[in-house]
């Protein structure tokens, strides 16, 4: 198995408060990781520590992250994000701008500014995320003059407009209606196949159609990490079978 | 170095120049906070007596005296003040808070924001045109009045904003209990805000205090002790003005006292109603 | 006994909401209680302003539009043009505006993106000190130690280097234009920044994590908020324009009150608010006291004006960004 992105006894805190216990998860190259858990249990703040967002606000990790073989913590983050890009759960687009430029906004920050150069990495991002169609004649537009899964398909392209090696997905479809969610979930398929996907999740079902792995993690650790069609099917830890089967959670 | 490499070095190197640049500024902007308060202590310091708090001041010319009468003024004006400012300020921020969602409360509440933006010494004018000129001399009352209006939007807000922090969950298990909406108003929701509320009147009562422009024609000032409502009363405010201004260096101690006075006050207050409301709810 | 005074109420709830149509009694009271006291100050506010408009009626009647566009303001040959002292007050005011502005954009940034909370709070405290000193205190201390300073220093320095420029001529007197503004900037300041400090916050963490995870640095993604919020700045631009329009003491103590203008900072100047404070109390006749109700209302009304619109643009901000 190719690995992509392997963490080995990453522990987070915020403060005084462990939030991260000794996670250790290795994740392979062009497939869908998907975690899920109850609230609480860590897996959004594990999912900020691979793009260093946790930073942000303030958090710190012991551990070591490795991408490719190279260590996390010793890259600038600035160029890490370039790398591993994220979604968010409330889609996000920037209001003062135009759909074209939310898509080119990652380009234009690193000095990309030649219309030339953009405008063909724009449409090919909003093919990938599907959203050309619907927005090929109204790119002037405001991003937020538009529905909240084409919002939210508006943020996939800007990551992907980047050219990212991973995709961190926060909760995506969370927000969404069911239709926009499918449409999500086809898009993530498609993704795949040139992206490493990291897809945290509250939903089961997603999980199991969209994911080749599925970790599930409880109070700040990692308590199965397997395929996905064993994790739902035949657990081996009685805790995910429990949160499988909808006793808790 | 290629290109890129450059670009994000040079992005980099932006990035700390702009956000140090935003310190330096913050680091400016309290150069003459810290000027304005050294220079208030350490001159005011020196009249700051006794004598300061209860003596008369002396006639022109002579040295000493205190400022007695202008702080009973002050208090004064500020308790005519009061009277207007408090019931008007909390039952209209009240009436904002708990049914101002519609057409009016929003007239209301913009209202409330013109006024907070009218000048002074214009709330002066206006005090003037209803007082002074139909009682046709100054007077306490007069000043009182305009400091009165003055009160009124600082207080509404604040009373508003404290009574919005209260959580719902309160005010619903009062209702839930079978409590009438106007019991659980006044005994849970006003109950729970009133620390706010009271901190953030004695501001809006010390901000007052320190208000010059709109009592110089309608409280204009006295020279002796005079506590009659209807008659013109000094204040330390006016004293601090007329004292600067004087050609007498010990007039112009005195104004440094004064002035020393009332900053205390106002930072002390200030201080309190930053802390009280800090501790009852985790805001923002 | 509990069914009786159970029944009693019940039936007269019924009574209560046939004639006024609601449940209870002391909600009623309490709503229209409450609404008495805002009704209070709606009217208030128009009172004011119909207080003013009478009372300046016989200098409206007989100057006319020449109020505005005469530069004679001569009390004694009753000859009222107030051009120079709304000069005075739109130089004073604009000139603040451009120095402090920038400045507290600047502290907006630093108090809200920049600054841990440890330190944001005691230096939001130190910045809304600044604006809770008594404009009278700004005066006095603008007469002992600002305009010495000027005088002395300032003055003699702008002279020696840029004395060329028509903005730097005449005697280093101390008081005058220069000295005002530049108090005017210390005092309109904070206001600025505190309020666009609140400005900022209030745009959602979403934008800055958004931009982040794309790669952009700490100012890239500064800017992109700023974006966000910039008509709320420019709201709370406004609001300090409001506040430099009627600072009356500070700027009386130090500005020279001589009704002239003159393009260099070293003259002194007479603003609206500061030629009511000196003469309002003085006015001889009618006429006099009518034109300076007259000068209070054209603040009232500018004032009036330049909130409304910062209102206007703090709320079309919150709208865009749903934040309301």
């Amino acid at each position: 198995m190719d690995i992509k992105i392997s963490v080995k006894n990453l522990e987070a805190f915020y403060g005084k408060n462990k939030v991260l216990k000794n996670i250790s998860i290795d994740i392979p190259r062009n497939k869908v990781v998907a975690i899920i858990g109850p609230s609480g249990c860590g897996k959004s703040t594990f999912l900020r520590c691979l793009n260093r967002m946790h930073e942000v606000i303030g958090g710190t990790i012991t551990g070591s992250i490795q991408v490719d073989g190279e260590d996390l913590t010793k890259t600038d983050p600035v160029l890490l994000r370039k790398r591993l890009g994220m979604v968010f759960q409330k889609p996000n687009p920037f209001p003062t701008m135009s759909i074209f430029n939310n898509v080119a906004a990652g380009l234009r920050f690193n000095g990309v500014r030649n219309k030339k150069i953009l405008t063909p990495i724009v449409e090919r991002s909003l093919k990938q995320a599907a959203l050309w169609d619907e927005v090929k004649d109204n790119l002037d537009d405001s991003g937020v003059n538009i529905s909240g899964g084409q919002q939210q398909r508006l943020c996939i392209a800007r990551t992907l407009a980047v050219d990212p090696e991973v995709i961190l997905m926060d909760e995506p479809a969370s927000a969404l209606d069911p239709i926009s969610t499918s449409k999500i979930e086809e898009l993530i398929f498609e993704l795949k196949k040139n992206y490493t996907i990291v897809i945290v999740t509250h939903n089961m079902q997603q999980a199991a159609r969209v994911s080749d792995s599925t970790a599930f993690f409880y109070m700040g650790e990692l308590i199965e990490y397997d395929k996905t069609t064993k994790i739902f099917t035949n657990p081996a830890n009685k805790q995910t079978e429990d949160y499988v089967t909808g006793r808790f959670g | 170095m290629n290109p890129s490499k450059f670009f994000h070095i040079k992005r980099k190197v932006t990035s700390v120049i702009m956000m140090s640049l935003s310190l330096v500024a913050t680091l400016i902007a309290l150069v003459p906070l810290v000027f304005i308060f050294y220079y208030t202590i350490s001159k005011g310091i020196s009249y700051l007596n006794i004598d300061f708090f209860i003596a008369m001041p002396k006639p022109v010319g002579e040295t000493g005296g205190g400022m007695a009468n202008a702080i009973a003024g002050t208090l004064l004006l500020i308790g005519i003040g009061g009277v207007i400012g408090i019931p008007v300020g909390v039952m209209t921020g009240t009436y904002l808070s708990e049914f101002g969602n519609n057409k009016f409360g929003s007239v209301v509440r913009f209202l409330t924001d013109v006024l907070s933006g009218v000048p002074s010494i214009v709330v002066g004018v206006v005090a003037y045109t209803l007082v002074v000129i139909p009682m046709k001399h100054f007077s306490a009352l007069a000043g009182g009045i305009a400091l009165g209006i003055l009160m009124i939007p600082t207080i509404t807000r604040t009373t508003e904003e404290m009574i919005k922090l209260v959580p719902h969950s309160l005010r619903e298990a009062g209702l839930a209990l079978g409590i009438p909406k106007w019991k659980t108003t006044i005994l849970i929701v006003l109950k729970t805000a009133w620390k706010g509320i009271a901190t953030g009147i004695l501001l809006g009562l010390s901000r007052a205090a320190g208000e010059t422009a709109p009592l110089l024609f309608t409280a204009l000032g006295n020279r002796f002790w005079s506590t009659k409502v209807g008659q013109p009363i000094a204040s330390l405010s006016v004293y601090i003005y007329d004292y600067a201004k004087a050609p007498f260096e010990d007039w112009n101690q005195q104004a440094w006292t004064a002035a020393l006075v009332l900053m205390l006050m106002i930072s002390i207050l200030s201080l309190t109603f930053r802390i009280v409301t800090r501790s009852k709810y985790k805001t923002k | 006994m509990q069914a009786n005074t159970k029944q009693t109420e019940h039936k007269r709830n019924i009574f209560l909401k046939k004639i006024f149509g609601s449940q209870n009694f002391g909600d009623l009271i309490f709503e229209r209680l409450t609404l008495l006291f805002a009704v209070f100050v709606f009217l208030l506010v128009i009172l004011m302003g119909y207080e003013m408009y009478i009372g300046s009626k016989i200098s409206i009647e007989k100057f006319g539009w020449s109020f505005l566009t005469n530069s004679v303001w001569d009390p004694v040959q009753e000859i009222y043009g107030a051009l120079p002292i709304i000069y005075g007050t739109v130089v004073s005011s604009f000139l603040a505006l451009i120095l402090s502005v920038p400045l507290s954009i600047g502290i907006a940034i630093f108090l809200s993106e920049l600054s841990p909370g440890w330190l944001e709070k005691p230096l939001s405290f130190l910045v809304e000190l600044l604006a809770g000193i008594p404009s009278v205190v700004y005066g006095l201390w603008g007469i002992f130690v600002l305009v010495p300073w000027i005088r002395n220093d300032v003055e003699p320095f702008l002279s020696e280097r840029l004395g060329f420029l028509p903005f730097f001529r005449g005697a280093p007197y101390g008081f005058g234009m220069l000295a005002a503004v530049l108090i005017l900037s210390i005092m309109v300041l904070p206001i600025v920044a505190s309020i666009s400090r609140d400005i900022l916050k209030s745009v959602p963490q979403s934008q800055r994590e958004a931009a982040l995870a794309l790669g952009a640095t700490r100012w890239q993604s500064t800017k992109i908020v700023l974006k966000d919020a910039r008509s709320g700045i420019f709201g709370a631009t406004m609001l300090g324009l409001g506040r430099a329009v009627g600072e009356t003491m500070a700027v009386t103590m130090v500005i020279g009150n001589r009704a002239l203008i003159s393009p260099s900072l070293f003259d002194p100047a007479y603003t609206m608010a500061s030629v009511i404070a000196n003469e309002f109390s003085e006015a001889t006749s009618d006429m006099y006291l009518s034109a300076l109700i007259q000068l209070a209302l054209v603040l009232f009304v500018i004032t009036i004006f330049i909130n409304a619109f910062a209102k206007l643009l703090v709320w079309s901000m919150e709208r865009k960004l749903g934040t309301r």
